[in-house]
């Protein structure tokens, strides 16, 4: 120990408690975590006017049914009912839809699936909307339900755009290679519903402009206020939307079949209306993860190489098309997921039925085709008598690969790095050392397991999915940055969804600008648009267009003072609101450059485009890729069929790590999202009609249920397009883990598991 | 936004908005409660009623809170049985004290569910809900309990749970399920319950199985597969001979294993033959669910006479 350190020791020890950590690379924590952990936080199911009234929305109890007339007379007399809407209140346009515009505000000639709104009432408390809403007289003609999506090709057409939303047969390579070894299989893939913590909740606002102003939950507050206005048949510029705490999203999260009714009552009745779905229509109402059906044959020579991979892919998108097109890109794209293969043969099809609405779900598509290209490796590993992970190397994708579309991978694609990581990692101890009866046994602490039944497998995952909007979509975000008296602000309008943008956006800033007080102000749509919150678009765009806009107030604070010191701007550096230059012979404050004034800069990011596949399913359709590989190790009780994940050991490739906290609870939750997909999460339908709308028929992961999750490696090299070099971390756990689990199920009980979730009858050995 | 003044000011035309909660401090006096509003509802934990409150199916006019009735919160000895008041909640039967008694009772109230419903959910409320899934009802069924119905003016009538159960008995208006008398058997008991996760979660099936040396008798009810548990009697007679109850009280795995079995074909019977004599197989779920129902059993039977 020197001298120096010595005296620098209460130097440091004179700033007082623990430094805040600021900048990029480091843990920041959010800056609402404690509202959100104390219950103070406000979401829209918390929010007040004066004199609101409540609203409530007519679901349809069909899957589908012809309406012979809609009777509102009596919902209208009832005392204390200010409103009640159906189709025929729809000033403007009547279809909306994410994808395209086929789905009705209210349902008026038919109703396509079970919840489809018809109406909506305002009441003066909430018990009197929902009994106005039941007490309004639909008389319906029964049709028969398309729920069978195999039958949806021949059925007859159950919307005027026809039953089939896409179809993309992708050709790559040679159709007559063959391999000596085939192997083929059926996969089915259920309804994951993405259940955010916070049901869905609004308040509409009307403006003295005879607008109206919106409360809502948004991921994508722009496509929402178009969507709006284009159904109230007001200018854009006339809606607002301004969004508030959003709990929970792994998905397009909000259901437009209450925000448009909100809006409407709220323009119709010129009072304040508030929603707060419950969880049954919570349920009814959002889009779910398409239920997949799969073929795959896949050849390979003797040595494992994959030659040939032809498959079948068939996503059921429910009544309206939504995202279901771009899932359906998705999902034949990674069909053959991060593996080289030389001849691709993939047919996909996106069809309507009368099934609950599919839509934008994390790692929609690719999450399917994991399950399924992975289920056909271990196929293939056990008929050549290879090991499951050396299989997998053999294959392995790497950078300048081409994916079956014709695209080259230019990213890092580290994948035989992330496999080789989870695959030398030791494996988790047997609890031999501790009692047996405090052994966590599937079934849980007061379940039934037997040790003597229990079977412990091991299995492997390797998932990839993409980064921002696909095939063109024009993926822009615009983001503002104001300094003023040593505090910066951040005007953006990406919604914090639990990413973490608003924390990253504060650290981007600190790094740039060495300003500790950062702020982000509250999104609505008086910002410039900044695009959906999914696909880790806002750490891309978003983040680039803060960092871009940063930069700029950078050069309009250091300009003045190069100049005075004839020296570029580069020469000089900011660190802890200190301005000094490389030589060390200017040395300012922050503030003192200042000088009173107030610096703002705005910015875009827009990232290289990308062009739609075309008819043979060819073209450069996606920005960026990321990677992820997974060993699981599970435990199944053999008899009951019950599964318990032990530990899921994970490497990703993530570019760079921007907040090691934020990301490593990204990466578990992904992984528990995964875990529920692959066990337990289905919402269940029977002809159409939705079984057990709550949380107690749903089946979400509980802590107990949680595994184990051990981030083997992170593996960072830079993706040199990325603004930061840094890949979406959230989406590629959830697609991956279901095929990890399912791989280790199949591991421990030789059963073909080729069905997610994995029902307790598919992991059952039967004594021969 | 944000601020919550004013809500008192809202104007109201819902008819049901107002509430009478009744917190009555004895069991009569909740029963005197009852007769007075005809309409009232009792509610214990609340855990089944305020779901149905919250979803709308259900809009009580009035209600009257058990929850201070001090004498059904706890229990008593009387004549070789426990005396349980149907107060008593999840939680404290699951503690070891109780466990020492009822074992099986306490194995399935800490099985019951998360700690947040255990905490407010009562025996009585298992019940009275008699929720097919009810964690309690298979062990009171196999321990043969009877209730003690506490009407108006002070009459109590006693009833076996399987009555109420099946609905050979109703509970009749203005009658409160007082509490629930158990015998102390003072030998092993076990119950088992398959859910389809690690956490808590709602049974696919459950075994409760109680041995009576004193009668030679084992006694066992399956759970959740039925609206009402299930007893195998012919297989608990069976079993019941072939134990030595004044030796070791062993028995082989085969046996066990036949007992497995005997129990799942008693509860999930074969399908019975068409007139041509044709016999449908089982639907795979079906065949999976009496293979469960088998091997906790046979666990069950295992682990009572380890």
């Amino acid at each position: 120990m020197s001298n120096e350190a010595a005296t620098a020791t209460p130097a440091a020890s004179e700033t007082g408690p623990e430094p805040v950590p600021h900048g990029l690379g480091v843990s920041l924590p959010a800056a609402d975590a404690r509202a959100k952990t104390e219950g103070t936080f406000p979401y829209a199911a918390d929010l007040w006017a004066e004199g609101l009234l409540w609203a409530a929305v007519l679901r349809s109890p069909h899957p589908h049914a012809r309406i012979v007339s809609i009777d509102t007379s009596h919902a209208r007399e009832m005392p204390g009912v200010r409103a009640v809407i159906t189709h025929e209140d729809v000033p403007g346009t009547a279809l909306h839809g994410r994808g395209r515009a086929d789905r009705p505000v209210f349902a008026s000639e038919v109703v396509r699936h079970h919840g489809e709104p018809l109406a909506a009432v305002a009441a003066d408390h909430p018990d009197t909307a929902r009994m106005a809403a039941a007490a309004v007289i639909v008389e319906y003609e029964v049709l028969d339900a398309v729920t069978d999506p195999e039958q949806a090709f021949e059925a007859e057409p159950l919307h005027p755009d026809g039953n089939l939303i896409r179809h993309i047969p992708l050709r790559h390579g040679d159709p007559a290679a063959a391999g000596e070894i085939v192997v083929e299989g059926q996969y089915r893939i259920g309804r994951q519903d993405p259940a955010p913590i916070g049901a869905e909740a609004g308040l509409a606002v009307p403006r003295p402009d005879g607008g109206v102003e919106l409360y809502i939950a948004s991921t994508d507050p722009h496509a929402d206020r178009d969507t709006a206005a284009a159904c109230y048949g007001l200018e854009p510029e006339r809606v607002k939307v301004v969004v508030t705490g959003v709990p929970g999203a792994t998905a397009d999260r909000e259901d437009q079949g209450f925000q448009l009714p909100l809006g409407l009552l709220a323009l119709k009745t010129g009072c304040p209306v508030k929603l707060t779905a419950t969880r049954e229509e919570s349920f009814l109402g959002h889009a779910h993860r398409h239920p997949t059906l799969l073929r795959y044959r896949h050849h390979a020579d003797a040595e494992g190489k994959l030659v040939k991979v032809e498959a079948q892919i068939l996503l059921d998108a429910g009544a309206y098309a939504d995202t279901s097109a771009e899932s359906l890109a998705a999902a034949v794209s990674f069909a053959c997921g991060p593996y080289v293969v030389p001849n691709a043969f993939i047919e996909g099809w996106a069809v309507r039925t009368n099934n609950p609405p599919s839509g934008h779900v994390r790692g929609e598509g690719a999450m399917q085709v994991c399950a399924a290209y992975e289920a056909q490796m271990d196929k293939l590993a056990k008929k050549l008598g290879i090991d499951p992970a050396e299989l997998r190397l053999r294959n392995a994708m790497a950078t300048g690969d081409v994916l079956p579309t014709g695209q080259t991978v230019t990213c890092p694609a580290p994948v035989a790095e992330l496999l080789q990581a989870v695959r030398d990692f030791p494996l988790p101890a047997l609890p031999k050392d501790t009692p047996e009866d405090e052994w966590l046994l599937p079934g849980g602490p007061e379940g039934a397991g037997e040790p003597g039944a229990v079977r412990r497998g091991v299995g492997y995952g390797v998932g990839m999915v993409h980064m921002l909007g696909a095939e063109g979509a024009d993926e822009v975000s615009t983001a503002t940055v104001k300094v003023h008296d040593g505090v910066a602000t951040v005007l953006c309008a990406a919604v914090e969804t639990g990413q973490g943008f608003t924390t990253l956006a504060r650290q981007i800033v600190q790094e740039t600008l060495g300003i500790d007080e950062v702020h982000v102000a509250p999104v609505d749509t008086d910002q410039p648009p900044a695009g959906a919150g999914c696909r880790g678009r806002h750490t891309w765009v978003s983040g680039g267009a803060v960092e871009r806009a940063a930069k700029m107030v950078r050069t309009q604070l250091l300009q003045p003072l190069a100049h005075k010191f004839g020296m570029s701007t580069e020469l000089l550096q900011i660190t802890d609101g200190k301005i000094t230059s490389y030589d060390g012979v200017l040395s300012t404050t922050v503030t003192e450059a200042m000088d009173g004034k107030e610096l703002w800069a705005t910015a875009q990011c827009r990232p290289h485009p990308t062009e739609p596949l075309d008819a043979a399913g060819q073209g450069d359709a996606f920005v960026g890729l990321a990677f992820c590989a997974i060993r699981a190790v599970v435990d199944v009780d053999i008899e009951l069929g019950s599964v318990r994940v032990v530990e899921l050991a994970l490497a990703q490739d993530v570019g760079r790590i921007l907040n090691p906290a934020q990301l490593t609870a990204r990466i578990e939750a992904g992984v528990t999202q995964g875990v529920g997909a692959a066990l337990t999460e289905n919402l269940r339908t029977a002809r159409g009609l939705v079984r057990h709308p709550d949380l107690t028929g749903y089946a979400l992961p509980t802590a107990l249920d949680a595994p184990d999750i051990r981030i083997v490696k992170l593996v960072e090299e830079r993706d040199v397009v990325a603004p930061f070099g840094a890949k979406a971390v959230s989406a590629v756990p959830v697609v991956t883990s279901p095929a990890a689990v399912a791989s280790a199920v199949r591991a421990a009980t030789g059963r073909p598991v080729n069905r997610l979730p994995i029902r307790p009858q598919a992991a059952v050995v039967t004594p021969s | 936004m944000g601020q919550r003044e004013g809500a008192a000011g809202l104007t109201t035309h819902a008819p049901q908005a107002a509430q009478a909660v009744t917190l009555p401090a004895s069991l009569d006096e909740a029963v005197a409660a009852l007769a007075a509003m005809p309409a009232a509802v009792p509610v214990a934990g609340g855990t089944d009623l305020m779901a149905a409150v919250n979803s709308g199916q259900l809009r009580p006019a009035a209600l009257v809170g058990l929850g201070r009735i001090s004498e059904i919160r706890g229990w008593q000895y009387q004549d070789g049985h426990a005396l349980l008041g149907a107060g008593l909640t999840h939680a404290r039967m699951g503690r070891p004290d109780f466990a020492a008694l009822i074992p099986a009772l306490a194995a399935a109230a800490r099985a019951a569910g998360p700690p947040q419903i255990r905490n407010a959910g009562t025996l009585g409320g298992n019940i009275a809900s008699a929720a097919p899934t009810g964690d309690a009802l298979p062990v009171l069924a196999a321990l043969e309990a009877t209730l003690i119905i506490a009407g108006p003016d002070g009459a109590r009538r006693e009833i076996p749970v399987s009555h109420l159960l099946a609905g050979v008995d109703m509970l009749r208006g203005g009658e409160l399920i007082g509490y629930v008398r158990v015998p102390l058997l003072h030998a092993p008991q076990v119950f088992l319950k398959a859910t389809g996760r690690t956490g808590p979660g709602r049974a696919i099936a459950s075994v409760a199985l109680v041995l009576d040396p004193a009668r030679r008798g084992v006694r066992c009810a399956v759970g959740a597969i039925a609206p009402m548990p299930l007893r195998p009697l012919d297989a608990e007679a069976w079993v019941a001979q072939l134990i030595d109850w004044d030796g070791e009280r062993t028995l082989v795995p085969e046996a066990l294993n036949a007992f497995g079995e005997y129990v799942a074909a008693a509860c999930i019977p074969d399908p019975v033959p068409g007139e041509d004599g044709s016999v449908q197989p089982l639907p795979p779920a079906v065949l999976h669910l009496r293979r469960t129902v088998a091997a906790l059993a046979r666990r069950a039977l295992g682990r009572a006479l380890s």
